[in-house]
């Protein structure tokens, strides 16, 4: 009897073009001018970063008008990965966190740089840093992080529907 | 049986390369649509089901995402089918036989744009046999459309008619991709794509999206003047094994079209979802469709083909005969798979 078949090699590659959307893209072109934009529910008045080609909530297009939303925020949860793994693009102990940015109703998910993993906490006041303009691609890697602004923490009710 | 009826229906255009909008952009168009003609509201719509694929997409779970178009929050009762909408919506029938919701809404999308349609259609294969091979789809079709020539069931002028016949037909079709008067002898003058098809034998490579609200019994009847009412569907499956089928019939076809009562009275229109032209008359066979019948009046998957939604097109066009007093009795098919591997058919009549 020959030896059983364990294991069957079929190699699949395939190479896609993603479009990223009306919405999204008047988003990431403004990352590469170091701006962000957001758009604001005409139903629920939430203001969306990015803005969205719907809101979950309303099934409605979050188009207009589109707002300039500050670069500041504030950290609501945040972890620190210790593990290193494979395709890892930055050396562990670092922070990923997610920032309300101020002004908008959903937060962003970044990272928090410029202080040491102990000292970031939920409430943290933080801005970003951005790439020189020519390291930018669109995407939102032009933030290169999230660091301290040094202001007082936030008050927890600011942040209180986000935690 | 309860009664279901398709109350609303709405699509986008089909295009060869959608490049401003995503799917969630495509999807909430025609959702806002069709739930406004069923007169439902965001969050109305007692149960919800999509079809999609995420290989298209290259995305995983592109669903979920796709999910902000129809707003699931406060969460809606939902699910999903990896297969065109057309099975979807076979879903939300059965759910609405469970007796306890009155309404449901429908959805698919597909932008076969970001990838490379064949070589994706090849990955779906049986992963043992079949993909390590990689035949793709055009070449699979080419074997089945090889069949019926070689059989005798059609020759290779008859299948240019059904082209030329379908992309005519599509004038009248504003959301159609290729429209337009052909010649059937001029049509054959270009060279073969894959031998035995020409580029006519072939579906337009399109992005598109679909959705279709069905309703029961009075709900139907308060929301739409002329529900068009499943009264019959049914789907089956041929052997997984290419090998194992006669790839000049479709057994699995005519086996549906019995279960959903197609021959209880005439079909005034059918709309089958044929992606090849020898597909249609593999399909015309299997459902014993005379000349009384129309086939395809929207200009059908030769004239529009935007995967994962073609066959809810199908359900949806052939309801809008309904809807519009056209027609009494309408059929709508449609296929999952290779070489009509999976069969749906539908019976749609007024009143």
């Amino acid at each position: 009897m020959s030896a059983p078949v364990t294991e069957l090699r079929t190699p699949l590659k395939l190479d896609f073009t993603v479009t990223a959307g009306v919405q999204l893209s008047r988003f990431l072109t403004a990352l590469l001018e170091g701006r962000i934009v957001g758009a604001r529910c005409a139903v629920c008045a939430r203001v969306y970063v990015p803005p969205r080609g719907a809101c979950p909530t309303c099934a409605v297009p979050v188009v207009e008008p589109l707002l300039e939303i500050p670069d500041t925020g504030t950290v609501t949860t945040f972890c620190v990965v210790n593990i290193p793994f494979e395709g890892q693009k930055l050396v562990p102990p670092y922070v990923c966190a997610t920032v309300l940015l101020d002004g908008a109703d959903v937060p962003i998910f970044h990272l928090v740089g410029g202080v040491t993993p102990a000292d970031v906490r939920v409430g943290l006041r933080v801005k970003a840093r951005w790439l020189p303009v020519d390291a930018r691609t669109p995407s939102l890697t032009c933030i290169e992080f999230f660091e301290p602004t040094g202001e007082p923490d936030a008050a927890p009710e600011t942040i209180a529907g986000h935690i | 049986m309860r009664e279901v009826a398709i109350i609303g229906f709405a699509q986008t255009r089909s295009v060869r390369r959608e490049v401003e909008r995503d799917e969630v952009e495509l999807v909430q168009q025609v959702v806002a649509e069709a739930l406004a003609q069923a007169g439902l509201k965001r969050g109305e719509a007692g149960f919800t089901c999509s079809g999609s694929c995420d290989f298209l997409t290259g995305r995983p779970f592109s669903f979920v995402g796709a999910l902000d178009a129809i707003g699931a929050w406060p969460p809606v009762e939902e699910s999903h089918v990896e297969m065109d909408g057309a099975f979807a919506l076979y879903e939300a029938w059965v759910r609405l036989q469970h007796g306890d919701l009155d309404t449901a809404l429908v959805y698919a999308f597909g932008k076969s744009s970001p990838g490379d349609l064949r070589r994706v259609l090849t990955a779906q294969l049986d992963p043992y046999v079949v993909a390590p091979l990689g035949p793709d789809a055009l070449a699979l079709a080419a074997l089945q459309t090889r069949a019926v020539l070689d059989a005798g069931l059609a020759t290779e002028r008859e299948l240019a008619v059904i082209a030329a016949m379908a992309r005519g037909r599509a004038l009248d079709n504003p959301f159609a991709q290729v429209r337009g008067r052909f010649d059937p002898d001029t049509l054959l003058e270009a060279p073969y794509l894959l031998e035995p098809l020409r580029k006519h034998d072939c579906p337009p490579i399109s992005d598109g999206a679909a959705a279709i609200v069905l309703a029961v019994g009075d709900a139907a009847r308060r929301a739409c003047a002329r529900p068009a009412w499943i009264r019959g569907i049914d789907h089956r499956i041929e052997p997984q094994s290419l090998g194992a089928r006669d790839l000049t019939r479709s057994v699995s076809t005519t086996l549906a079209a019995q279960k959903a009562g197609v021959g209880d009275g005439p079909i005034e229109v059918a709309e089958l979802h044929a992606p090849f032209t020898a597909q249609q008359v593999v399909l015309t066979r299997a459902l014993g469709l005379g000349l009384t019948t129309s086939i395809n009046p929207s200009g059908g998957p030769l004239a529009a083909n935007p995967m994962m939604v073609a066959g809810l097109l199908r359900l949806g066009e052939a309801a809008r005969r309904i809807h519009s007093g056209e027609a009494q009795r309408v059929l709508a098919h449609a296929t999952s798979g290779p070489c009509l591997q999976q069969n749906l058919v539908a019976v749609l009549e007024a009143g």
